[in-house]
């Protein structure tokens, strides 16, 4: 037991330990699964590439076409077939992500697509092409073409593990449908990144901007605004808001409808033509960013309209939404605690940050200009490729980010008490004790919500808990402790223990607005992928990870203490080793996992003389570790 | 000699991946570099800190940036199950102790803890001090009534000067070894940033509206 600090460099200091077996995982890819377009990035030697098609194209609509004949088409050509057969093609699912009923009627009119809602509540459905689907289905089915996409570009080569960035603001439920969409294009979410985190990872890797900055990211259907102190590859997240459904789709719906009123007062619009205004919309509000005005037709049916839009005029009809970020920015300056003054870059992510209204009201708010110089399309793929490699190969890089929402729990008479408030780091845990309100109560139903507001009711619902098998005990006897933990990734479990007695107890856990696992096991049954084969596959690599991992442990204990080995004991570890080295090359998990349980078995000897020889030394003087001083300073 | 037995075989658990001996508060074993669990220690031990009520911000935040580095998930994402699992409690550790010491007032009310003098944060409404009470009316009514951003600036400035007056005599109170008056001077802390949040406020508000 040499010098502390000397011992953790040389066993951690990041970069110098290469992850072991990195092929066989297959590449690590960024990917930003946008609500309009989505982008994938690969990084190596943090030099990050933007996949793009044999077109050199880099964006790829997140539009889905369901046809005819059963196959599904995603990107470029999808968004091409949304006029012939609107009623195949979906696109914005992003903003029903972890949505339910509430959540759809108050984007009513807004969603070009059938929407209906399940019986028993939970997540919406959606009809397409004589199809129930849900978003994470539509969303899987982009992420496989993402991944394809990938593999094409990097030469066949396996993509299998991926950073997919989310909104800050996404909430629990819109987190954990975007995980389990990954799930279903078997994708292996290394973690999830704020988009905003991502980007300032992008901007600020090359330590160029040092201090305060704000990342304002508008993009086709969300809002987010991230204020971060950036220093010598620490990204810490100050403060975080936004709005999960703001986007650049709301300038066009705004568009579209004021194309639509001018185009046939009072006759009843179809569906076509909705979709057909809303390309147009679109097309108008991105050519107006570099001219003053124009002129734009709808045809459709046979009856052809002519529309003119001034900027002017098109900037009336955005103003109240670009408003409304400014007041979000506000409101977050103001948590982070810290003065617009104090702010030293705002730096511009999102296809909507090109209009010129968004930069003027941007650099008005924040007294300077905004930085664009990384593509503000791709500049969030590039961070989570970035980190796609941190992660997989080692970096010294931090990324400290925070919880966008307060999570709290539902008290007497409707009232939220907040466990975990907004712009709390991850991860965290969080404990709260409850009591029995009846004598001999065996169970107690908990609702989890996440939101701002003091009534249960205006804030989201997350999950309804159940606990169960409380020992019966009088009335305000039991102290039951449920931890809240929210990890890496900003998605949250919950745990109970009964304290007077110490016992766990059962957490049923029912998302509001997610996929039940029964729900999620059918997808993976009949998805889409070879699922089972797949679970089969990881459960293996976990195991073969860990028993690698036992391995090395003993291997290095055998180079500190095998003095205190006779040669038949070390010869019996010797074999042991071997045996699950030998496993380790197959393909069966109970092999494996069996040899590892015979290796601990042929080393508790050891571990006995070791910790025996450990105490004595203690006893003697002999300095353990103490590396709470040694560590913190770099 | 059985007592120092104890102390020594307590110093000392087995590690949960190649299970020999490795220190209690120790990070990482140094036999096969295995992160280990968070384990019970307080906030300062836990960021190499002395423990005081005066900290040096900077230097809770280098500590804080450092300890992350190492244990943060992010640096555990290839590795297995189980040190991802111990990386997310150490980093959860961390976060505690951090957002604990950065506040002021929740790091009073922690220090006056390990001295054994309870300081209930949670308990909120009733003030029990008739003379805190009388003065955090007074003052919420001046804040109330405060009709011109002249007043409710000044206003907001001298609750922002109470604050930092009411943290130095605690810092003496705790020096001096005077907890229970500390204690009581926490507790006016709470009311006193409470105040000065909603001056702050109102100002934003009417400065805003001005424009
Ligand atoms: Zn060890």
């Amino acid at each position: 037991m040499s010098d502390d600090g000397l011992v953790l460099l040389q066993l951690h200091e990041p970069g110098e330990t290469p992850v072991p077996h990195q092929d066989e995982a297959g590449l690590a890819v960024g990917i930003d699964l946008g609500t309009t377009n989505s982008v994938v990035a690969f990084s190596f030697d943090t030099e990050v590439e933007v996949l793009k098609d044999e077109n050199g194209k880099a964006l790829i609509p997140s539009v889905v076409h369901y046809k005819d004949d059963g196959s599904v088409v995603v990107g470029r050509e999808a968004r091409e077939a949304i006029l012939e057969s609107p009623d195949q093609v979906v696109s914005s699912i992003k903003r029903l992500m972890g949505r339910g009923l509430e959540d759809v009627k108050s984007l009513a009119g807004t969603l070009p697509y059938d929407v209906e809602v399940p019986p028993e509540g939970g997540m919406v459905r959606l009809r397409v092409a004589g199809r129930t689907l849900t978003p994470v289905a539509i969303s899987a089915h982009i992420l496989m073409a993402i991944k394809d996409r990938a593999e094409q570009a990097m030469l066949g080569k396996a993509v299998t593990r991926a950073v997919i960035t989310v909104p800050a603001y996404f909430d629990d439920a819109a987190r954990t449908a975007t995980k389990d969409a990954a799930r279903l294009a078997d994708i292996e979410v290394l973690r999830l990144v704020n988009e905003p985190t991502a980007a300032a990872l992008a901007y600020g890797l090359d330590n160029s901007v040092e201090g305060l900055y704000a990342v304002y990211d508008l993009g086709g259907g969300t809002f987010d605004i991230s204020i971060l102190k950036m220093e010598k590859g620490v990204f810490q997240v100050k403060a975080t808001g936004g709005d999960a459904v703001l986007g650049g789709d709301d300038i066009d719906h705004a568009v579209a409808e004021y194309f639509l009123a001018q185009r046939q007062a009072g006759a009843a619009i179809t569906a076509g033509e909705v979709k057909q205004a809303l390309m147009t919309a679109r097309v108008a509000k991105e050519c107006l960013t570099g001219r003053q005005s124009g002129e734009w037709m709808i045809e459709l049916d046979g009856t052809a309209s002519r529309h003119s839009l001034t900027r002017d005029e098109l900037e009336k009809l955005a103003a109240p939404f670009v408003e409304r970020t400014i007041e979000i920015c506000r409101g977050v300056v103001e948590d982070a605690g810290i003065d617009v003054s104090d702010i030293q870059g705002v730096v511009l992510v999102g296809g909507s940050t090109r209009m010129p209204l968004v930069r003027k009201r941007v650099a008005e708010f924040f007294g300077r200009e905004p930085l664009s110089d990384i593509n503000p399309d791709e500049v969030v793929a590039v961070g989570a490729a970035l980190q796609a490699e941190a992660l997989t190969r080692g970096s010294d890089t931090l990324l400290l980010d925070v919880t966008p929402l307060s999570l709290g729990i539902e008290t007497m008479g409707g009232i939220v008490e907040k466990v975990i408030p907004r712009n709390t780091p991850i991860p965290v845990a969080m404990a709260q004790e409850f009591t029995t309100y009846q004598d001999g109560q065996s169970a107690m139903s908990i609702h989890v919500v996440q939101g701002e507001r003091e009534m249960v009711d205006q804030c989201r619902s997350l999950a309804r808990f159940v606990l169960r098998g409380i020992p019966p005990m009088a009335a305000g006897a039991a102290r039951i402790r449920v931890t809240f933990q929210v990890d890496a990734d900003g998605l949250l479990t919950v745990s109970a223990q009964e304290m007077t007695t110490g016992i766990e107890q059962h957490v049923a856990v029912k998302p509001s607005y997610g996929l039940s696992d029964d729900e999620m096991a059918n997808m993976l049954r009949d998805s889409l992928v070879h699922a089972k084969d797949d679970m089969a596959q990881r459960l293996l690599t976990e195991s073969v990870v860990e028993a690698r991992r036992s391995v090395l442990a003993v291997k290095s204990a055998l180079g500190v203490d095998s003095d205190l080995l006779s040669d038949d004991e070390r010869q019996a570890i010797d074999a042991a080793i071997e045996a699950v080295e030998t496993a380790c090359a197959g393909t069966d998990r109970d092999a494996v996992n069996a040899a590892v349980e015979t290796l601990e078995d042929s080393t508790k000897g050891f571990a006995e003389k070791r910790m025996d020889r450990g105490i004595r030394q203690a006893l003697a003087g002999v300095s353990v570790e103490r590396l709470d001083d040694a560590l913190g300073g770099e | 000699m059985t007592a120092s037995i104890a102390t020594a075989a307590a110093s000392v658990v087995p590690c949960w991946s190649c299970k020999g001996p490795v220190a209690t508060r120790a990070l990482f074993c140094s036999v096969c570099g295995a992160v280990q669990g968070p384990g019970t220690i307080d906030h300062f031990s836990r960021l190499g800190l002395q423990p005081t009520f005066d900290i040096d911000l900077d230097l809770l935040e280098k500590q804080y940036f450092g300890f992350q580095r190492r244990l943060h998930p992010d640096r555990f994402a290839a590795k297995s199950a189980k040190e991802r699992a111990l990386s997310q409690s150490q980093a959860t550790a961390l976060n505690e102790a951090y957002e604990t010491l950065k506040d002021p007032l929740k790091r009073a009310a922690y220090v006056l803890d390990l001295k054994g003098h309870k300081v209930d944060l949670t308990a909120c409404g009733t003030i029990n001090d008739p003379v805190l009470l009388m003065e955090q009316m007074e003052k919420r009514e001046a804040i109330a009534e405060a009709d011109t951003v002249d007043t409710i600036t000044k206003l907001s400035a001298e609750a922002d000067t109470e604050v930092i007056a009411c943290q130095c005599h605690i810092s003496a109170a705790i020096n001096a070894g005077a907890f229970e008056e500390a204690v009581h001077l926490t507790i006016r802390l709470k009311y006193l940033a409470k105040l000065a949040e909603e001056a702050r406020t109102k100002k934003t508000r009417m400065t805003r509206a001005m424009r």
